[in-house]
């Protein structure tokens, strides 16, 4: 069919994108069965998770980079352009704070007591939820314009979320008769994931400035 | 071909070039100046379809033009062109958005006002009613396609990147079919005024296909404004892609088509016809002014949107060129005229000598007209226009329909049906066989005025005949018009 034909460079393009909104979004989820694996003392498991993060991470930098460079290089959308190229990038630095933040589990190896281990499990649940609420939102950027603010709107809900879990369990660390040192470890571990979702709220911002730009 | 015939005819092509330089910014200016088409594909696509244009539906708005005054010596037509491109070059110059049907038109009035011709109030009429129109039209004509179309969108929920290769293709369509259109509505501006002087004869491609002089004349034209979109129309496209940076890649898709629609509806003969058909009222053909239509899209748009953007100045612009525009070019031509005439030395028109003969008033009167106070009149020569209105308006008082009456039927046009020249009619394929039996039929007869021949046609066969005035024999009697224009043109004695 020669209508296939025509658009066949925009479809690939377009799964690109998608390929890549799944592997942001399988990079938190296996984010976080690596964190509840950590927490729950599985070190095989966490492992494991932390090498699939890796390569989700990686695989999201090429196809970031292709879509970025097939967009400029065949001047597509050049209304949007910059604005699909933050989101992108902004999405790709999600990918990378959900790897450093396992990467530190993995060199530090912070011993979390027991008492604190379920808020961990919050936060880093709001945080993962977040980010999928982020990703949907990306996706409607993309194909229903319309429906780009409901998904915005749960992602600050859980960002908010994810903020009030971590003040409360920084409030508890502090409170307890552990050492600063360790008491500094484990505020920075507490940071990290909050970071995740304070990032997915930036970019949801981002995305309801782009988003009204896009409207007709 | 004599080379002055060329340089005559030379203002015309300034004239299609400057048009096609601004107006196929009107039709590509958004697409390219937001960079959704390359330059060279816009630029490739307009050329083209101007030149379609031009050929097969110009000659609509042409006939219209060339009702409102019929110049009817090439350097006059050669200075109302040139006053029309002179005239749009200062408006442009000035900013505002001007359009040669409007100093064409007043160019078109300044060559009557010099020559003492009359001007046909009921078309000039018509053609400053459409001009209002035609922004009007385009603004609700955008409007209502914006609304459909932005719901459809919503609907289809496409991804961003179909929605942008959907919507370059549809530029590219839109722009295609208002470079179409602009091709039929405006090459009447560009060379409507050469189409009574036209200096080419009709010529065979072989296998039944004939161009006749007025497409000849056409297609130079055409080429004109094709060369005017390579030439110089990057710029205006850049500038108006900036302008209008404020407009989604949509709604400039719109605006190019609601643009695109209305040049057409006052262009296409075949509408008109459909229209008529069906007993529906028909749209004037009439060339418009494509850079309001397009401020006329935009305004729409602005509109639906809630009036945000919509510049007082802008209208302003477009009212003040409406009056303007012919003003100037109607002036200058009057001038130009003068000096041309009397410095040049040039024959800007051919004197026209009126004789009411008995056979005139005879005619005349077969009108329903009462001649009985202009008897005296009877067997005198009236050389020029004036001095026949003067010398009836002692008598009588007219109607500007009587009076055409009179200027039609009196003036003298000597032809002859030289049977030589018969065999050059064969090239033209307009004439039917049978017309052209008829006319084989006067060979050696000789006519004082036009419509003695057109008469004694029409007696000779029926297919001469013109068909009673409704908008369904409108075609027919067009087309008649034309073939009997074309034989006075052959067959007139100098």
């Amino acid at each position: 069919m020669k209508r296939t034909a025509i658009f066949r460079k925009t479809r690939e393009l377009e799964s690109q994108i998608d390929e890549f909104c799944d592997k942001v979004d399988q990079g938190a989820l296996a984010f976080k069965i690596g964190i509840q694996s950590y927490l729950d003392g599985d070190v095989d498991a966490f492992e494991e998770k932390l090498r699939q993060v890796n390569e989700l991470e990686s695989r999201g930098d090429t196809l970031r980079r292709e879509v970025e460079r097939k967009l400029y290089s065949q001047t597509l959308i050049p209304e949007s352009r910059g604005d699909v190229l933050g989101l992108l990038e902004n999405m790709d630095q999600i990918l990378n704070e959900c790897e450093g933040s396992m990467w530190q589990f993995a060199i530090e190896k912070p011993v979390i007591p027991a008492e604190f281990r379920n808020d961990f499990s919050k936060i880093t649940d709001c945080a993962v939820q977040s980010v999928g609420a982020l990703v949907a939102a990306s996706r409607a950027f993309f194909r229903d314009i319309d429906s780009v603010s409901g998904h915005v709107h749960k992602v600050m809900f859980f960002e908010k979320e994810a903020d009030k879990v971590s003040t409360k369990l920084k409030i508890a660390i502090f409170s307890s008769d552990l050492d600063l040192s360790r008491k500094n470890q484990l505020r920075s571990f507490v940071e990290h994931i909050d970071n995740i979702a304070d990032t997915a709220e930036d970019v949801a911002d981002r995305l309801a400035i782009y988003t009204i730009k896009r409207s007709f | 071909m004599d080379p002055a015939v060329l340089l005559f005819l030379s203002s015309g092509l300034f004239l299609g070039w400057s048009l096609g330089a601004n107006d196929a910014a009107n039709v590509f200016g958004t697409a390219v100046g937001t960079r959704m088409v390359r330059f060279t594909t816009a630029a490739i696509i307009c050329g083209v379809f101007v030149v379609l244009g031009a050929m097969i539906s110009g000659a609509g708005p042409a006939h219209t033009l060339g009702k409102l005054g019929s110049i009817n010596a090439l350097p006059g037509a050669f200075m109302a062109a040139l006053s029309a491109a002179l005239t749009v070059y200062l408006m442009t110059k000035a900013g505002l958005p001007v359009s040669t049907t409007q100093a064409i038109v007043g160019a078109i009035v300044g060559w009557n006002l010099f020559s003492g011709s009359l001007t046909d109030t009921a078309t000039l009429v018509t053609l400053i009613l459409t001009w209002v129109i035609c922004p009007v039209l385009a603004a609700v004509i955008a409007a209502g396609l914006y609304k459909a179309i932005t719901a459809g969108l919503r609907k289809a929920k496409l991804h961003l990147l179909r929605l942008d290769a959907y919507t370059r293709a549809a530029l590219m369509l839109a722009g295609a079919f208002g470079a179409y259109s602009l091709g039929a509505n405006n090459i009447a501006n560009v060379m409507g005024v050469f189409v009574p002087v036209s200096p080419f004869t009709a010529f065979s491609l072989g296998g039944g296909v004939t161009v006749s002089p007025v497409q000849q004349l056409f297609l130079l034209g055409a080429i004109a404004i094709a060369v005017g979109v390579f030439t110089y129309s990057k710029g205006v496209m850049m500038t108006i892609g900036r302008d209008l940076a404020t407009l989604s890649p949509i709604a400039a898709f719109v605006v190019v088509l609601a643009h695109s629609i209305v040049l057409f509806l006052f262009a296409s003969q075949g509408l008109e016809h459909l229209l008529a058909r069906a007993g529906l009222p028909t749209i004037p053909l009439v060339p418009v002014s494509s850079s309001q239509a397009v401020v006329g899209a935009i305004i729409g748009i602005g509109l639906l949107k809630g009036g945000a953007g919509i510049r007082g100045r802008l209208l302003g612009g477009i009212a003040l060129s409406w009056l303007a525009t012919p003003a100037i070019a109607g002036l200058v031509c009057f001038i130009a005229l003068f000096f041309l005439q009397n410095v040049f030395s040039q024959q800007v028109y051919r004197p026209v000598v009126y004789e009411l003969s008995e056979a005139v008033l005879e005619r005349i009167e077969s009108e329903g007209i009462d001649v009985s106070s202009v008897r005296d009149l009877t067997g005198t020569l009236l050389v020029s226009t004036p001095r026949l209105r003067a010398a009836l308006e002692e008598r009588v008082d007219l109607t500007g329909a009587e009076l055409r009456a009179f200027v039609g039927f009196a003036e003298i046009d000597r032809i002859e049906i030289d049977k030589s020249k018969l065999s050059r009619l064969g090239a033209d394929l307009l004439i039917t066989d049978g017309q052209r039996a008829a006319l084989a039929r006067l060979a050696g007869r000789s006519f004082n005025h036009r419509w003695m021949l057109d008469d004694a046609l029409a007696r000779a066969s029926d297919e001469w005949k013109a068909r009673p005035a409704t908008t369904v024999n409108k075609l027919f009697n067009r087309r008649l018009d034309e073939k009997r224009r074309a034989i006075h043109t052959l067959f007139r004695v100098e």
